[in-house]
Formats: structure tokens, sequence, C-alpha cells
């Protein structure tokens, strides 16, 4: 679009660089052939700035990493912004992202809403009690008569208006839930048990509790939060899946932190950015500072070859090709009596195997075969 | 020449007939040594299984100990018995192949889809178990497709017992069931049957493994020790020995099972001594034996302890202590650690008379051992040194004592990042601890405070040369965890320059030619005043020709920045190597932060960065000794008014948490959304003591003044912070346990101590400090303070160990991956493409700055000809 573009399209600049450069070439108006020297200069700089063939890339990632892991603390904080959720932060958090846990200790969602509910804290609230788990005990008391072998119910109108629900609601639900009949009379809805036994009575009351009236069963709860513009809904518990076909929810904005989940619903290339999210979201509010490239090679081993897979003996250290390398890492005996059984070849190809034979290693200048001849 | 490589290693199971084959000896008796104290043959001990003792000779390859590398024997087994590794696959393989035929109960087409798949996935190096279990699950008690037999299931008890129903199955039966398995059928079960017959996993003969395997000791009284697998193998044979007896006396079969049994376990226990299910064998005293398993396995076992890690030699390890007059490159060396290590000096026809000089000295920079030609080596003596000087010729090697400009390699441990071992040139000084320049304390994260660390010489050229050029501190100035400076000034380099540079401070020609004095500065800039010149000037005269700006550490975060015009002299301004404006403080100089060390790296390189940080370091030291700076316990000084204006906020404070307090108990507290009302009455006091304390510490602050040098050191980010002063000398303020108040203690009476009353909620029952460090603690403020500090300790300790283990497992996990000629990064043993293109942009992300690919303002400026 500006006359910038042509100059700026001669280079493979990254393009983080050429937007830096088209801003900053706006700004100050600078004039056609400055603006070549530039770029050519950045280019150069750039050239310079590259990753030299053979560098040990994952051994400095995982230093990178594990480094500032013994600055973190243990503790889980509250979360920034929304000081009434809970937060595993700190190094809990790092261990939990790299090992890919499928239940996460604080599972969290942060929804963005579609554009005609962002803006009304009202309409917010109608998404917000259409996605939180509404139980009976929430909306109504409820009271065991043994004389009469029945439950009451007495619902709380405030309550129920603030859920948006009404009696007739409730009643269907509890109806299609426990499969039994409900009666209402004044106001209140009786459920009656048939069979004259305590333990029937109890069992209905507890699973009455434990049923679901509306919204989404793990989302525990809802906090509606104005950022800027907009209002946001943060919830304690993640159901990416449900949740993003709720009317009023943006699916395409809406964050889970269970990377796993994002994996199952989304597939390995939001996972990928998800692992890559959380694990720089973690080390920033802790305040170490560690380059995504880093974070981005520990994601994409995670996830190169199409399954999310944690670091660690069940995941990628576990996979190695080498045997020695297996051995070496944990449950060396296992790896070794089954590679027999295998009759595997241990091809001596990576660090730990040729460190064990004793052998040059094939990294940096250990990977170099040329050999210059000096008469 | 390239030296060989070894190509690859082949894991297979051993056969009988290959355990016969490599023995050397039939080992029959349990006895190892006569009353002479010789070898007993065909013993556990001998002779033809190697040499431990010096001066014999092997039986076998006639070679000295040492040479020897051992011989393994045998033990023919009187009975079959199941090795415990292999129990489970036993197991699975009885269930999944037919009783009668041994066949794979599978039709053929079937197993060959199967084999078929698992082959694929093996070449293409993918995992294939999911392929083996799903055969194993499918196999399961089916009726033989071959020969029609119905099948019973064969329950596997653990470790080694195998039932068919109530009947038990010996490993005989077993191994003969075993036989029948066809070698066809192993590929569906994931096994090669070019490396395995199933019938070895039930072992028939056990290998012994050579004396030099399992040395035995003599003890101080004279007496032989044995070790561990010895011990057990004596148990095996001997065991062995009664089951044959027995069997040859035809004695009942009760017996003879009993036997058999034992058996089993010895050679269970052999194999793997933590076999769940049954006991350890333990030593007369008690201790479990280590077998072979527990040999290998573990932090100390052969993998991780012996193979992966490696001892080494021309390495010394003592205290360090710091030298500010080092540069950041040199490492100070004992004398007696310097003439103890030594660098080896090929011997070529232009070094031979230095070569020899060295062997002629007698004094420290002298050889201390000769390599002759035939690789013999012999130590420099007074006796023999003429003489060794002598016959010196090309081709021998000189070892000589480690001397100035010599490189060695320098460590920390914890060894976390590449920077935890670095290159220093050697300066050989007397007294016995390493010296080194505290500003790369931070990269080692190093303190003096009886830290030891090691120090290794490298011996050949080619490692000397890949140390100095790539290992060298200076290369490791920039960080590649987050391409910043890692090395700067730290403590009092940084309130030294903050001292001198802070303001007009104005110094006379004798002052500033001391402080110049350990700096190689010729020429002074024209004084700003007559005969005067300023702490700025001093410490431009060390600045390269750089133009920077930014703001300092000191800087208060102004709603609009003066710049310039600041009335803290916060706003740094350099132009061409000329500190205009502004205050060096830890933003300026310091490790993690350094702004000026940075853009000298990005402009001039590493060996100029490491000029400046050399003189940096040593300006400061100059500059803080000009002043003189100590701090002491009446620096926390402070005033009767302050101290009463203290008591009043905090006073003020407990009032409004009784108020809280109060509120709740009536039920008059609003719960913030989504929280109890419990939670928000906790909160809400929290948030009152919490400012409280801010409040007392911005009164004592104010009353300390700028020139205190405890704030000096906060406010410049030399040490401490804010939070510790007001600590000293306000207030220490709220202790808590897993981030709330302190609600421990009495929890039937609901009270922390018996000194409140039940269900006191107060600011004192929960923990609530409002003394100062200073002032000092009453007991129960200080019991509450154990309490926090107690949690503190925990916390370091297991956050330690977490994070260890979680950094072993990254870098096991991505050791193997690195970037590739063509940009792209890849797992080395598979090949598996892991980045198309590194970190996307191919950056460097030390060389980044700051994260950025390119920086992008520098470049401009410098086109430009100007800042802007």
């Amino acid at each position: 679009m500006t006359k910038y573009d042509d100059v700026l399209n001669k280079y493979p600049l990254p393009s983080a660089v050429k937007e830096e450069l088209k801003a900053e070439f706006e700004r100050l108006g600078i004039n056609k052939t400055k603006a070549r020297q530039i770029v050519e200069r950045c280019y150069q700089a750039y050239l310079a700035n590259l990753m030299e063939p053979g560098e040990a890339a994952g051994i400095i990632a995982a230093q990178s990493i594990g480094e500032p892991g013994t600055q973190m603390t243990m503790r889980t904080f509250h979360y920034a912004g929304v000081a009434e959720i809970d937060v595993t932060l700190g190094l809990p958090r790092l261990i939990e992202i790299l090992d890919v846990r499928k239940n996460p200790s604080t599972p969290m969602m942060t929804i963005r809403l579609a554009e005609d509910y962002a803006k009304d804290r009202n309409k917010a609230r109608e998404v917000a009690n259409r996605i939180e788990a509404t139980y009976i005990l929430d909306i109504a008391d409820v009271a065991t008569d043994i004389r009469h072998m029945q439950i009451i119910i007495t619902p709380d109108e405030k309550a129920l208006e603030r859920k948006q629900l009404t009696v007739e609601e409730v009643k269907k639900r509890i109806e299609k839930g426990l499969k039994t009949e409900v009666e209402e009379s004044e106001g209140k809805l009786i459920i009656a048990i048939s069979e004259p036994s305590y333990k029937v009575l109890m069992d209905t009351f507890d699973k009455l509790r434990r049923l679901v009236l509306a919204g989404i069963k793990e989302i525990r709860r809802v906090i509606i939060r104005k950022d800027g513009e907009e209002y946001v809904l943060y919830t304690e518990g993640s159901n990416l899946k449900k949740v993003m076909k709720v009317k009023g929810v943006d699916p395409a904005r809406t964050l889970t932190n269970d990377i796993y989940e994002i994996y199952e619903v989304l597939g390995i290339e939001a996972a990928r950015n998800a692992v890559i999210r959380e694990a720089i979201s973690t080390l920033e509010e802790q305040g170490l500072e560690v380059n995504v490239r880093h974070i981005m090679l520990v994601a994409d081993a995670m996830t190169a070859d199409g399954e999310l897979k944690q670091i660690g003996r069940h995941g990628v250290a576990g996979e190695k090709q080498s045997i020695l390398a297996r051995a070496a890492f944990e449950m060396t005996v296992n790896n070794l009596l089954d590679a027999a059984v295998q009759g595997d070849k241990d091809s001596l190809s990576g660090i730990t195997e040729n460190i064990i034979v004793g052998q040059p290693i094939k990294l940096g200048t250990g990977d170099v075969e040329l050999i210059a001849r000096l008469r | 020449m390239t030296p060989k490589r070894i190509a690859g290693l082949r894991f297979e199971v051993l056969s009988p007939q290959e355990i016969r084959r490599m023995s050397v000896a039939k080992v029959i008796t349990p006895e190892t040594y006569d009353d002479d104290g010789f070898p007993i043959e065909a013993g556990l001990m001998d002779p033809r299984l190697g040499v431990i003792d010096p001066g014999l000779r092997c039986r076998t390859c006639s070679g000295k100990a040492g040479e020897c590398p051992g011989h393994f024997g045998h033990i023919e087994l009187a009975a079959p018995v199941i090795h415990v590794g292999y129990a489970k696959l036993i197991a699975k393989l009885l269930n999944a192949t037919c009783r009668e035929c041994g066949r794979i109960l599978l039709k053929d087409e079937r197993r060959d889809k199967y084999i078929e798949e698992i082959e694929r996935k093996r070449e293409l190096g993918q995992d294939y178990e999911d392929v083996v279990k799903e055969v194993f699950r499918l196999t399961k008690g089916k009726k033989c497709p071959h020969c029609g037999a119905e099948q019973i299931e064969i329950k596997f008890d653990k470790p080694t017992f195998f039932y068919e129903g109530e009947h038990r199955l010996t490993p005989k039966d077993i191994r003969e069931r075993l036989e029948k398995i066809s070698s066809e059928d192993l590929p569906a079960f994931g096994m090669d049957p070019r490396a395995v017959r199933p019938e070895w996993m039930v072992l028939t003969v056990l290998p012994v493994p050579p004396v030099t395997v399992r040395p035995s000791i003599i003890l101080e009284t004279g007496q032989r020790s044995e070790d561990d697998l010895t011990h057990k193998l004596v148990d095996i044979i001997r065991i062995n020995q009664r089951f044959m007896e027995n069997k040859e006396a035809g004695a009942p079969q009760l017996i003879l099972e009993d036997l058999w049994e034992l058996l089993q376990y010895h050679v269970t226990t052999y194999l793997d001594n933590e076999v769940s299910g049954i006991p350890p064998a333990r030593h007369r005293s008690g201790r479990p034996l280590k077998t072979l398993a527990q040999r290998l396995k573990g932090k100390e076992g052969r993998f991780r302890g012996s193979l992966s890690g490696k001892r080494v030699n021309f390495s010394a390890r003592t205290v360090i202590s710091p030298d500010p007059n080092l540069s950041i490159n040199e490492v100070g060396v004992p004398q007696i650690i310097a003439e103890e290590l030594t660098v080896p000096l090929y011997v070529t026809e232009r070094n031979i008379d230095e070569a020899r000089e060295y062997i002629l000295r007698t004094e420290h920079p002298k050889a201390n051992y000769v390599i002759r030609l035939d690789g013999r080596r012999i130590r420099v003596m007074d006796t023999n040194r003429e003489e060794l000087a002598e016959k010196l010729e090309p081709g021998m090697i000189v070892e000589r004592q480690l001397m100035d400009g010599d490189i060695v390699l320098f460590n920390r441990q914890p060894s976390l990042h590449r920077m935890s071992i670095m290159a220093h040139y050697v300066r050989v000084l007397p007294y016995k601890t390493f010296r080194l320049n505290p500003a790369v304390c931070p990269p080692y994260n190093a303190d003096f405070d009886g830290d030891e660390m090691n120090m290794h010489v490298p011996q050949g050229l080619e490692a000397q040369a890949e140390a100095r050029s790539l290992m060298a501190v200076q290369e490791h100035i920039l960080s590649p965890r987050f391409g910043g400076p890692i090395i700067g000034g730290i403590h009092d380099h940084i309130s030294g320059l903050y001292l001198l540079t802070r303001g007009e401070k104005l110094f006379t020609r004798e002052e500033v030619v001391s402080i110049l004095k350990p700096l190689k500065i010729t020429k002074l800039p024209k004084p700003k005043r007559e005969g005067l010149w300023t702490g700025k000037q001093i410490f431009s005269s060390i600045l390269p020709e750089i133009s920077i700006e930014f703001k300092a550490e000191i800087c208060q975060g102004c709603e609009e920045c003066k710049k310039e015009e600041c009335e803290y002299d916060a706003y740094v301004v350099i132009k061409k190597g000329e500190l205009l404006a502004g205050t060096i403080d830890e933003k300026a100089v310091g490790a993690f932060k350094g702004i000026i060390i940075d853009e000298i790296t990005r402009k001039y390189g590493n060996e100029e960065t490491r000029k400046f940080i050399d003189n940096v370091t040593h300006l400061a030291i100059r500059a803080i000794m000009h002043t003189g700076f100590s701090f002491g316990i009446s620096d926390e000084d402070i005033p009767e008014e302050a101290i009463s204006q203290i008591h009043e906020v905090i006073g003020g404070a407990e009032r409004r948490v009784e108020e809280l307090i109060k509120a709740y108990r009536e039920g008059n507290l609003e719960p913030m959304p989504g929280r109890s009302i419990r939670e928000t009455l906790e909160m809400k006091i929290m948030q009152v003591l919490g400012r409280a304390r801010d409040q007392a510490g911005k009164i004592a602050s104010r009353f300390l003044g700028m020139e205190n040098p405890a704030v000096i050191m906060a406010v410049s980010g030399a040490r401490g912070s804010m939070l510790n002063l007001t600590q000293m000398a306000a207030c220490i303020g709220q202790q808590s346990v897993r981030g709330e108040r302190i609600k421990r203690g009495y929890t039937y009476t609901n009270r922390t101590l018996s000194h409140f009353k039940p269900g006191d909620l107060g600011a004192k029952a929960r923990g609530f400090i409002k003394s100062s460090y200073k002032e000092g603690l009453t007991p129960v403020e200080f019991f509450f303070h154990a309490m926090g500090g107690r949690e503190g300790l925990v916390d370091t300790a297991v956050r330690t160990s977490q994070s260890g283990y979680l950094q072993r497992r990254l870098i096991n996990a991505l050791q193997d991956l690195k970037v590739e000629y063509d940009g792209t990064v890849r797992e080395q043993t598979s090949g598996l493409l892991v980045q198309f293109r590194y970190g996307e942009d191919g950056v460097d992300p030390m060389k980044s700055f700051r994260g950025k690919a390119v920086d992008v303002k520098r470049i401009i400026n410098e086109v430009l000809g100007e800042r802007a």
C-alpha cells in the first residue's frame, strides 16, 4: 500500500521486522533512498543474527526454561485481573504444562462474547447463566420429609430470577434428570418416593443435589469482568467444546488453560500455540524473561509428529530411538530387556549414546566433518 | 586420520549355546578361596575368569591386572528357572499361543497383516507397541485356528509363577511350551527371531561375570570381603548343587520342588533384588544386596553414574573469593594448584628449546613429567632433570605446570545453563582460594559465603582453541535465554558508580587521578570547572563512543518525563561516549539489566565489552573507596516523630481491622463476587494491614533520606529493596502460611496460641507483626515469624528438587535437536523435522535484541547519523 512496500518486499526479512520498519519509516517520513539503505543494513544485521548450523538449539532451549525454574515460586496465587479465581502459577504450573496433564489442577476459561452480547452487562449475564452450572441448592431450599417420604423443594424467587429460570423449567429438568414425577403445589416442588426406604430417599436427595439444572457441569463458577469496551467471562472449570457452542459466545476468541482439551477440540496446531501461550504467560507472571523461540522449540518438539506428547518418560524423552539414551534417562532395566527381545539396534546418532561409548558428539564443532589439508 | 566410529550396537538375548561358547570355565563349587588364600579351580574366583590381584597373570589371556578385561564363566543349572525380567512377556506369549501346537492364535493371513504393519512402523521409526498390544489382546483365550485345541487361560502370579487353572506350571513345562512357538510367529509379538528364541527366557545356563566385574576387597583386618554379586552366585551354586544331589539320590518330589523354588528365588534376586512380591536378599548385616539390576539403575547406577557422567583428571576444586582487580575472563589460581596441574607441550623442532627450559627449571613454571616416544611417563626430578633435557626430542610431550595465560574451564554446580562452565585465563596467585571478578558471579550464581568451584585444564590443542574462542567469558556476556547481558556490575560496583555519577559531584585533580589510577587512562578531559572534574566526566572516560538515552533504575515513574531536566537525575543521556545527564545504576551496568553493556556489545563486540566491564569494576571500587561506604544498625535509626507516626498508622489499621471483624460478626459485610463472607473478610484485612505496612515504610524512608546507605543500595539496585528497609526500620508486617494469615494452632479451640481468646480474628492473633527487626519482636510475633520463615525454607527445598527433575527431563527430551545447514531443526536420531526454520525466523536468541530479530531503531539512527 505505501511507497515503502516495494523496498521492503525485496528482502526476505521476518514480517515482524518489516512491520516495525514500515511503522518507523512512516513515523519519521523517510525518503526512499534512505529507506533502501536502512533496509539493506537491517538485512545484513538479520543475516548476522541467524542461528549457526550445528547449534544445539534443543539444549539451549531446555536450559533456558529449566534454569529460571529454580527461581520460581511454588505457590498458587490469585490471577492478575480476576482476583476471585485461584490459578496455579509458578513452577507447579510450568510442570503441569510440560507434562500435558489431562486434568490440570485449576482449569480456567476466558470467554469472549459475540458482538451483540459483549457490550451489554445483562446480555453477558444471560450467557453466563447458560454456562455456569446451577444446582438445586443455588436456587432453592431443599428439605426431606421422612414421615411422608418426600423431598420438598422451596424455590427462591430472587435466585431464580438472577439465574433466569422458572419453576416450570426446574421441574422439567428434575423430572428428566431423576426420572421421577415432580408435583407442584403452592409454588413448591415435591418429589414423592414410592418405596418406603430411608436409603432411597437419601439417594434421591443426593442425586437431586448433584443434578445440573442449567449450564455446563464442569463450569463451577463464572465471573463477569469488563475488559476495555467489552464484558468478558472468566470461569472456574473448563469445557471448551460445550462452551464454544453456547449462544452468545464468540468461539474464535474463547480460551481455556487446559491444553489437552484444546488438543482434542481444536487439534495439534492449536495445542502447540496453547503450550507456547501458557508457558510464556507462566514465566512472565514470575517476572522471568525467556525468549519465545525456546518455548516454541519445546512446543514443537512436543507436537512435531501430530500427537501432543509430554516432556518425559511417557513422551518425547521416552520415545527416543536410542536404547542407550532411554536407558540412561529412566527405567533402565526394562528398556534394555525390551530392546534385547526386539533385537533393536542403537545407531549411536544421538548425544547420550555417544557420550556413553566415548565418541565425539555430533553437535557444534563436533558436527563438522570437513577437514582441511594443509600443505 | 579420523578416529574410528562405532556404527551401532545391537541388543539380543543370550542363548544357552552362546553362554557356553563364551564361557572359559564351568563353575561348580561355591567355594572361592582355599585355606592358603589361593582361588579354587572351578570356583567363583577361578583364575581363568580374570585377574584382580596385581602381579598375577590371567590364565586365559595372560594379561596383567588392568590389562585383562576378565572372562565369563558359566553355571549349568540343575533345573530351568524363569528370568524375572521376562516373566510378564512369557505369560503373554503363553496366552497368545496354542497350548498344543505352539502356533499363534491367529489365522496366518491376519498374522501376516500385523507383522507387515509392525515392520512398516519399525522402518519408519514409529512406535509399534500399540499393534503388539492389539495382537496380544486378540489372541487371548481363543480356540486354536491351526489345530483346533481348546485353550486354558494361564494365570501369571508375580513374580515368577504360572498357573493353568489350578495346575501350577513348572519352568520346565513352560520352557517346553515356549520351544514350540514358531519363529515365524514371533514378529507378530514385536520380537525378532534373529535376536531371541522364546525358550531362552527360561534359563538353563547362567553366565558368571568375570571377577573384574565383582572384585573382592581386602579389609583392614586382612579379611577378604566379597562383592554382593559373588555372594549371590555362591547362593545359586550351593542350591544348584543341593538340587542335583537330591535329584540323583531320588529325593521325594516335595523336597525337589522346594529346592527348585529356592533356586528360582536366588536367580531372581541375582538378576533384580527389588522385585515386588518377594523379600530382597540381604547381606549378613541386614543390608539388601546390590545385584545386577541395582547396579544399572538410578542416579548412581552404571548408566547415569558411570557412563553418562565421567570422572576426569587435570581438575581442581577449592573455595572461591572475590578479587575486583582481575579481569572478568581471568581466574586467580593458587600456587599449589598451579604446581600440580599440567599442560602438555608437544615438542617440535620449533619449541624444543622452550621445552628444554621447562625441564631444567626448578621453580614454578617447570615441567612435571616428560612423556617419551614409547609412551612412558617420567617424573622430572632433580636426579634426572639434566638427562631428560638432554634426551628430549621432537614428538615427546613435556607436561609443564599451569602458568599465567593458560586457558582453563571454570565451573560451579549446579550447572543449570551453559554459562555455568566458562573458560578463564589463568593468573597464578598466592593463598589457597580461586579468585574471580565479582562481575562474573551472576552467570555462575556464585557468592563467597563458602562456595567452591571446579577448574579443568583442557589438554588438547583443539580443546584449548575451542575454549578460547567459544567458551571464554566474554563470549557469554549475552545470555541466550533472553538476549541481554548476564554479566555486569553487582553490589558495590553499582553503589560506587551511583555515588560517583549522581548529581554534580566535583573532584580535584588529585582525587581524579587517584580514582582513575587502576585504569589505563592517559589523558584527562577538560575540567568542567576550574581545576575540578565531575563524577560524570570520570565515568565518561571509560565509555567507548556510544550514544544512548534511557531511564535509570532510580526513575520515579513520573507521569510526564522531563527527560534531561529530571529532578532526580534519573534520565541518562550519553552522547558520543560522554555521560551528559543521569545517574549510572543497575539499569545501566548491572547484570541482567545493563543497557550500556548491551549497547557496547552490539556496537563494538565482546572484547570491547569485556574491557568496559573490567573498567567498570575497577573504577567503581575506587569510587566507592573514595567516599567510603558502610552500613550498620544505626543507619536504621528514625526519629521519635517518625516512630509515633508509624504507631499511629498501625494503630489505625488495627482499629480498622476490628471494625471489619465487628461488621463480619454482625453480618454486615458484603461479600465480594464469588467469595464467601469469611474469605472477603480475610482479603480485606490483608489489604488494610498491607497498606498500613506500606505507609509505615513510606514514613520511615522519608525520615531516612536519600543519603542513607541502605536507601542508596536499595534505590540504585545494588542490594536489598525498600521493603527490606521498611521491615528493618518500621514494621515487619503480616506473616503468612500458604498465602493466608496464620490460622493454624489450637484447632479445637480455634485460636493460634493460648495467649488469645478462642475465635480471635484480630491482627495480632493472626500473625501481624508491628515491631521492626531493629526494635525486636515480642515472643508471640517471633513465633509467627518462625512459622512464616519455616514455610519459606520448606518451599526452597521442595523447589530445588522439582525444578532439577524438570530440567533433567527437558534436557533429555531436547538434547538431540540441532539446527541443520538448511536452517531446519531436526531430531538427530530419528531425523524427525521439528521446525522448518528455527524459531520461525531462524534468529539466534542470544544475538537477538531482547527477542527482536533486528534492532531496527539502532540501524535507523545509525543510517540517519543521529539519535531520534
